[in-house]
Parts: C-alpha cells; structure tokens; sequence
C-alpha cells in the first residue's frame, strides 16, 4: 500500500463518522462588502487608507503626471519601473516629462514599481493582484514603493466578487493571485509595528477615474 | 535548543522566574485584548463568520478524503505534483529528495509550523541544504537556535537587545561597531540581508493556511510579503502541509481568510493574501518552473477517527494563546512542544500520546478564554477534559491528586459520613486557625498553603445549621 | 423577620438550595445570604440534608464515572423543586450544563437530568432573570469591584446581573477593573496542582484590582474568592473578598474572607 492509500483509507473510517453532522453552508458577506458603486469606493478608500495605503485618483491621462508628483511629494526621485502591460504602457508618459520610466521587470536598483490591479475588494481595502505573462509577479512587492493602477469601475465588495473578475468565464486560477492590503509589515521586534520589512514600505494606489 | 531533561513543572517556575518574559507576555496580552476590542467593534458580524468559518471546517473534514483527492486532481491539471507522506520522517525524506532533485544549495522558507512540527530544517542541514528562515520572527530564532514560542508571533519571547545580540553574533560581514539599538536599524539590516538570500536561493519552501480542493490552489497569508517572494524568486517551489488544512471551494477559503488576521492579529486581513495554483505558466514572466505540494498525515488521519477530531478545526491563528492566562504565566517554551497553549495541551498528546506531555491537559484552570475565540469554535476544555479522563483511566501515567479525588467523591456520595466527617475536618481547621483568620502552613495542602494563606472556615456545616435553625419548611 | 416560611400555597416557587460545598464547609453565612436573598424575593427555600458536592472535582479531573455517580445523587436529591438555586456559577453550570452531557447515554437518568438542567440557576442570575428582581434594597458604604468567575461569565452568560443589583445598593461605588474577565487563578484543583502558575494569575488579578482602589472584591464563587483573599493575605496586601451574596442582602458586618474575628 502506498502512503496515499494508507492515508485516504484512514481518512476515509474519519471522516465517515463525521459526514451526518456536517453541512455545507452560505457564505456570509459582511455589511461592509456590499453597498452601491459609490459607496463601495468611498469604502475601499477608506479602508485602504486605514490599512496604511495612500490613495490617490487621476482621469487615465492624468496617470503619469499623478505619479509624477506623488514622487515628487515623497521624495522618492524620478525613476519608476513599469511592469509592461499595455494598458500601463499605452499611457502618456510624456505628459510627465521628468519622470524616468523603464519597462521591464524590477532589479535591485529599481526604488518605484508600477503595476496594474485587477480589482480591489471595498470590504478591506484590498487590491487584488496576479502573476502574469507580461507582469513579474514579484514587480507587485520587490520595491521600496509599490503604485498600483486600479481603474475605479473594477471597485467590487467582497473578496469573492474580486476573484471571480480575476477567473473571468473560464474560471481558470493565475499562478499567484494576491490580495495586498497596504504596505508590508511585521511586528515581530518587541511586537512594535514596523513597516517595509521585505515588501514595500509604501502602497500608493491610484484610482483611475472614468 | 530548549532543554527537553526537565519537565512542564521545572520549566514553568523558570519562566515564572524570568522577568524578560514575563513582561513580554504581559505586552502582548494586555495589548492582544485591547487591538481585539477594536476590532469586535470594527466587524458586528464576527459571529456570524465565526459560525460560517465552524461550518465550513466542518464540512471539509466530513469529506477529508474525498477533497483531498480532488485537491490532488487540479494541482497536477496546473502543471504541479502532489506527494502523501504518512509521517515526520517520510515527510522530511521527501522534502530533501526534491531539493536535492532541485540540485538546492539553499532553500528560503516562510513560515510553517508544520515544517517545525516534522523537524524539516534539521534534516536539509544533514543532507547539505541550508535553510534560510525569511519570516523575520523566525529567522531570529533560526540565529539564535531556538525553536518558535507562539504560533503567529514566534519570537514575542524575546527583546529588541536580544535581537541585536543575534544579529551581531550571525552578521560578522558587518561593521561591528554599527548601532543595533533599535527595532528600525535592526528591520533595515534584516531586509537588506535577507534580500540577498531571497534572490539567491534555489527552492522555496513555505507551508500553507489551506489547500483549496476547487482549483488545486494552496492559500498563503503574510503581513511581511516574505512568502510572495519564497514562492516566486526561486526555481522550484515546495510547499509542505497537514492534510487537515483542505477546504472546498475558493468561498470556503475567503470564509476562513474573514477570521483568520482578525483572530491572530486583530487587524483586518493581513498585507498579502496569495492563492498559488501551479508553477508558473510557460509564457510567465516569473514564477517556478516546479511546484510541489507535500501532503502531511503524522497522526491527523487517526485523530480525525477519534474524540479529538474537533481539533483538526484550527487555523492556527494563535488567539487561544494570546488569550490563555496559563500561556500569560508560563509563555511556549515552558510547554516543551510545537504548539504550546491550550490547542497544543489538545494537539500533543492527541497527534503524539499522552505520555509525551502528561502536564499539558492538566494545567488548565477552565476558564474557557480559549473557546471564547477560537474563530472555529474548537471546544478545548472540553477537548482537555477528555484528555483527563484517559489520564485518569491510565495507570502509567501520573495524574497528581487521583487518590484524593476518588477519596472527595467516595465520601460525596455518602452523606451520611460525609457529615460527621465535615464536623471533624472543620473544627481541627478551627483550632489551627484559631482566632487568626487563616492558616499560614498545612502540610497536608501544601499545594495551597505553598503560595497562600488558607481562610479559616466559619465554624460548623450551613447545612446542618440551618435545619437546626429551624427554617426548613415543613412538608 | 425570623425567617419561618409560610406553607406552601402552591403558587409560591419552590427553591432547593444547593449551597455547594465550599460555602456548606467554609462560610455558611454566604448560604443564610443566598436564602434570605431568594425568600425576599417571594421564594419559599428548602435545603436538601442530602447534599454534599455537585461532583465538578472528579468531572474536571476525568473521573466520569465518579463524576456520573455524583450527578445522579443530585438529581435524585433536587428533581422535585421547582428550580435549584446555587450561589456559585461553576456549580451552577455543572447541573446546568455538564449534568446532561455526563447522563446524556443513560437511558433511565437523562431525562431526569435534562429536566433539572432546565430548571438549575445560579443565585444572582435567577433573582434578576426569573424573579424580576430589581434592587434588595440594601446600604453597604464602601468601594467595591466585581470579579467574573468564569464557569458563570462563559458557560451561563453571567455578567450584567450582578453589577445591575450592585449598582442599587446605597452607598456602595462599584469600579470595574482592567481585567474583570480574566480567570483569577482558583480553577478548582488546578490551584493546588499548579500552585506557582495558579499564583502568577492570582497576583495579576489582585494587582489589577489594585490599581481601582477597591477595598472590596466580590465574586459569585467562593472558590475564586478564597483564592483571592488567601494569596493577598499572604502578600500582606489589604484587600477584602466577599461573596456578592452578602453584599446584596445587607449581611457583610461579618469579617470578610480570611479575616480574623
């Protein structure tokens, strides 16, 4: 018998006891996932920025010259890294004149990267984010910085809502779907709150408005 | 290492003794109750994603074996392998032969009791791999030898000096005369240090909050984004997991992810929530090219045939620890196990006997925090209590006060010798006491006597009193 | 008022007491308390001799056997009140809770269990839930905090009660401390099992407490309480335990816990 069969078989005495008191249930979403358009984003800004997010919106024209001057605000220099999606790409960038932008996957010199959401659940905060083949996944968490563009249409309430976005018709999983909910954090030292220990030390999220 | 020569009783008086820890303790319980306060106030459904989160749990142990085999289905329609390990030690032997098929000079991991549980890292060390702990409690202890006192916040134990003494010591490339005073210099040089590692390494390994049996996805939570990078950077990816952690459907998952952060951190969710499905695609831009996942049995497949099966619920979210005032007193190390507060007085001696950590069932006081917020409503004392009842049943194993309880209950149940023998007890009581008030030394309740004064009783039985009063209603 | 009772007519309730052991051997006065608090409020008190313990020390100790033996005395003893009233919530809970998953496989017991289950009370709680009790009327000066034991917080639900009775008594400041729901350290045998661990917890209850400037502490257990008063004692920290039944019915002249006469 091979440890799998050895395994099921005892699952299978286990379990069995077990079935005539178990059930399958609804799933419960909290008030706070559910609303209309306007008051989930009112509530995914909220949230984010209670999750220690920054959270800024621009019309998609408005994009480069709005991470411009958040750069500009925080001191964070000119240099962004943009993970190469065409909708990120096809913005004008030269609209934002002093700002250095590179396509391409983050390196260890690279402070700013600057990648695209696919949704982002109200209930939290959260932005949901993939691996793909045109973005590294690890474009959404290396740098110092993270700018995540997330157009304010694909604003949904609860994290089920968010990934069946993500799933679409075919209901096919990425290879890493993340729900990234401000920055990185720990509190492992004297249990004191500290940020950016191996993911970014800021999210700035940028709504794009229609 | 921890001592393992002394038992639960010398290991506690030393924590009790130890000031460091306990004002450690004392920070994360008094704050723990304050940050969950907030956050009841913050979520009015908690009990309603508690029930759910029950539910859900429950359900997918009824149908362990079948979710399991359907896990196992889509892993591999991703592209990924699934491997069944009975217990520890095939556990471990798998684990290293795919780091070794991997040619692995070292492999980061995030995370994983689980992997503390088969004693994983040892075994990579004897077989040439170096493993490198990125969770940044974790690889505190790694440098410091020590094995995790708490399930979430494995390094709550110790102080930011000791902290700086263990980088000091393990950084030797380092300027030795940087300053390590606080907790920022000291996340700077773990980042930097540990970025190096991350983009070195051959194989990821990190454990799993779930499996999810819908799409062959494992469910990965951190604040410290440090999993994101153990399963992405690295060639291969290997994930090591108890059987026990299947769900259903990806909702199932998102019932669990509601309570999960709430009850181990008080926060919302934590920083990053991960569904990973597979190696990475063949026009991926990133991501490994291999990924495993390594099923774990090691006594969960029996447990869940026994009267312990309730335990199989936890999340391992750490909120019975943070909670339990036994844990307040003693911290985990004292418990001598991988889990240590109240689920691990349940999980020790249910996954590995009762010889193997006799105290644990016993130092309970009862009071229930535990099951007060456990997110899926595991019924520990109840759990503890059965533990006792096959101590007690148990002449190999030493239960302290046995003889003297079966004396309680044999007199108990005999009032009419009870009664006389109540008038003796409390009049030699009385006289030891005399008009003091209390009794500083009984040498037959030294337990009592050892740390308190024993109040003298009032003088004589209420009951006979009171039928000597008179007031006994005629019938 | 001498306390004879009236014969019954029939539309009076009819209480049997469980004093518990503790308050039977220790501090009889706790049991004089509960019975005037239950006769004020319209009851008519009857003290089984029967009764010794309510068995939680072999339950808790895994000793069902014992334990189940114990529970069907009880039953036996109380099965004809119309409710059974104890001054302690851990007693309370184990006819109320524990007694019917103990007996629920026996097929003559269950049903008798099940019934005096429905019908066992901790003291405070019936005064206020089943008799409408708003206010004994009593004085008592002093500042006082409220300990909550915790087979009564979590097994009965126990928590408002006793701080609304407490809230009427004339003269008496009530403050709570940080921690009034965390265990105070008696946990039965587990006291004196673990008598270092049992220690560290009572220290930090009596520090909390403390920290309010309470004079008194009250509780609903006496267990809790001698555990209290005893480790306090021994600490030279002055600091009174009364049960919360003398309190409520106007008998706490009487030297609190521990004190000498």
């Amino acid at each position: 018998m091979s440890a799998r069969d050895d395994i099921l078989a005892a699952l299978r005495v286990g379990a069995a006891n077990r079935r005539a008191s178990a059930s399958a249930s609804d799933p419960v979403l909290p008030a706070r996932a559910t609303g209309d358009a306007i008051a989930l984003r009112d509530r995914f800004v909220e949230m984010a920025r209670f999750a220690g997010a920054s959270v800024g919106s621009a019309v998609a024209a408005g994009i480069p010259a709005a991470i411009s001057a958040y750069l500009s605000k925080e001191r964070l220099g000119d240099r962004v890294v943009l993970a190469p999606e065409p909708a990120l790409v096809s913005l004008p960038w030269r609209s934002a004149p002093r700002l250095e932008v590179r396509t391409g996957v983050p390196g260890p010199e690279d402070r700013v990267s600057v990648t695209a959401a696919i949704a982002g659940a109200a209930e939290t905060g959260s932005l949901l984010v993939s691996s793909g083949s045109r973005t590294a996944n690890a474009a959404h968490v290396l740098c110092e910085t993270h700018i995540a563009v997330l157009p304010a249409g694909d604003i949904v309430g609860g994290y089920e809502a968010a990934l069946s976005r993500l799933r679409g018709d075919g209901g096919a999983m990425p290879r890493a779907a993340t729900f990234i909910t401000g920055p990185s954090r720990t509190a492992d030292i004297e249990k004191t709150p500290q940020i950016g220990v191996h993911g970014p030390k800021r999210l700035h999220i940028l709504l794009v408005n229609e | 290492m921890n001592s393992a020569a002394r038992g639960f009783p010398e290991r506690a008086a030393a924590a009790l003794a130890d000031p460091v820890l306990g004002a450690a303790l004392d920070k994360l319980q008094g704050e723990f109750r304050r940050d969950r306060g907030a956050m009841l106030s913050r979520m009015p459904e908690f009990e309603a994603l508690r029930d759910r989160a029950m539910t859900v749990r429950n359900y997918a142990l009824a149908d362990m074996d079948g979710l399991l085999e359907q896990f196992e289905r889509n892993v591999i329609a991703t592209g990924g392998t699934v491997h069944w390990c009975r217990d520890a030690e095939e556990a471990r032997a798998t684990v290293t032969r795919l780091c070794r098929e991997a040619d692995a000079k070292t492999a980061v991991k995030s995370k994983s009791m689980l992997s503390e549980e088969i004693a994983l890292n040892d075994a990579l060390v004897d077989a040439g791999i170096e493993p490198v702990e990125t969770d940044l409690g974790e690889y505190i202890l790694q440098l410091r030898r020590e094995t995790p006192s708490h399930i979430v916040m494995p390094a709550i134990h110790l102080n930011a000096g000791q902290i700086g003494d263990a980088f000091r010591k393990s950084h030797s490339d380092r300027d030795s005369g940087r300053d390590l005073s606080n907790a920022d210099a000291l996340l700077a040089e773990a980042r930097a240090t540990l970025r190096r590692r991350f983009l070195d390494a051959d194989v990821g390994i990190t454990g799993a909050n779930a499996l999810i049996a819908e799409t062959g996805s494992i469910l990965l939570v951190t604040n410290e984004g440090n999993a994101d990078l153990v399963h992405t950077l690295p060639k291969t990816h290997i994930a090591v997991v108890g059987i026990e952690k299947v769900l259903p459907t990806l909702s199932d998952a998102m019932a669990v992810v509601r309570v999960l952060a709430r009850s181990a951190t008080a926060q919302e969710i934590t920083s990053y929530t991960t569904l990973v499905s597979g190696p990475a695609r063949t026009d991926e831009a990133d991501g490994p090219r291999a990924f495993h996942v390594v099923l774990v049995d090691n006594g969960r497949s029996k447990m869940l045939a026994g009267p312990y099966a309730d335990a199989l619920r936890c999340i391992r979210c750490g909120a019975c620890q943070s909670l339990c005032p036994v844990y307040g007193a003693i911290g985990g190390h004292a418990y001598d196990a991988v889990y240590a507060g109240p689920i691990g007085a349940v999980l020790t001696p249910a996954l590995g006997g009762l010889e193997r950590a006799p105290h644990l069932p016993q130092a309970s006081s009862f009071c229930g925090q535990c099951e007060d917020v456990c997110p899926v409503r595991v019924p520990l004392p109840a759990l503890m209590r059965r533990l006792r009842e096959d101590s007690f049943r148990r002449p190999d194993i030493a239960v302290a006060g046995r003889r003297l309880t079966r004396f309680w209950s044999w007199a108990a149940r005999r009032p009419a010798l009870y009664r006389p023998g109540l008038r003796l007890g409390l009049a030699m009581l009385r006289l030891l006491g005399a008009h003091r008030g209390a009794i500083r030394s009984l040498p037959f309740i030294s337990g009592w006597t050892g740390a308190r004064d024993f109040p003298v009783p009032e003088g004589g039985s209420f009951v006979e009193k009171w039928h000597a009063s008179g007031r006994e209603p005629k019938r | 008022m001498d306390g004879t009772q009236e014969p019954d007519n029939g539309d009076v309730p009819r209480v049997g007491l469980f004093a518990t052991c503790l308050v039977d051997a220790m501090r009889p006065s706790v049991g004089f308390a509960a019975a005037k608090l239950l006769q004020d409020a319209g009851c008519i008190v009857s003290v089984p001799k029967a009764q010794t313990c309510c068995g939680q020390p072999a339950w808790n100790a895994g000793d069902r056997a014992d334990a189940a033996a114990i529970a069907r005395q009880v039953v036996d003893t109380f099965g004809a009140f119309d409710y059974t009233v104890a001054p302690s919530g851990s007693c309370a809970a184990m006819l109320r809770i524990h007694y019917p998953a103990l007996l629920a496989d026996d097929p003559v017991w269950k049903g008798r269990a099940d019934a005096l289950a429905a019908k066992s009370w901790e003291l405070v709680s019936f005064l206020t839930d089943i008799c409408g009790v708003k206010s004994t009327g009593v004085h008592h000066d002093g500042v006082a905090t409220y300990h909550d034991s915790c087979s009564g917080l979590r097994e009965l639900g126990i928590a408002g009660q006793p701080r609304t009775l407490l809230a009427k008594v004339d003269g008496l400041t009530l403050r709570e401390h940080d921690t009034a729901d965390v265990c105070c350290g008696f946990g039965g045998t587990f006291c004196v099992k673990y008598t270092d661990i049992a220690a560290a917890m009572t220290d930090k209850k009596i520090d909390a407490i403390a920290a309010t400037g309470a004079q008194t502490v009250l509780a609903g257990d006496l267990g809790c309480l001698m555990a209290i008063a005893g480790r306090a004692r021994r600490r030279g920290i002055a600091l009174r335990s009364r049960h919360v039944a003398e309190v409520l019915a106007g008998m706490a002249d009487r030297p609190a816990i521990g004190e000498g006469e």
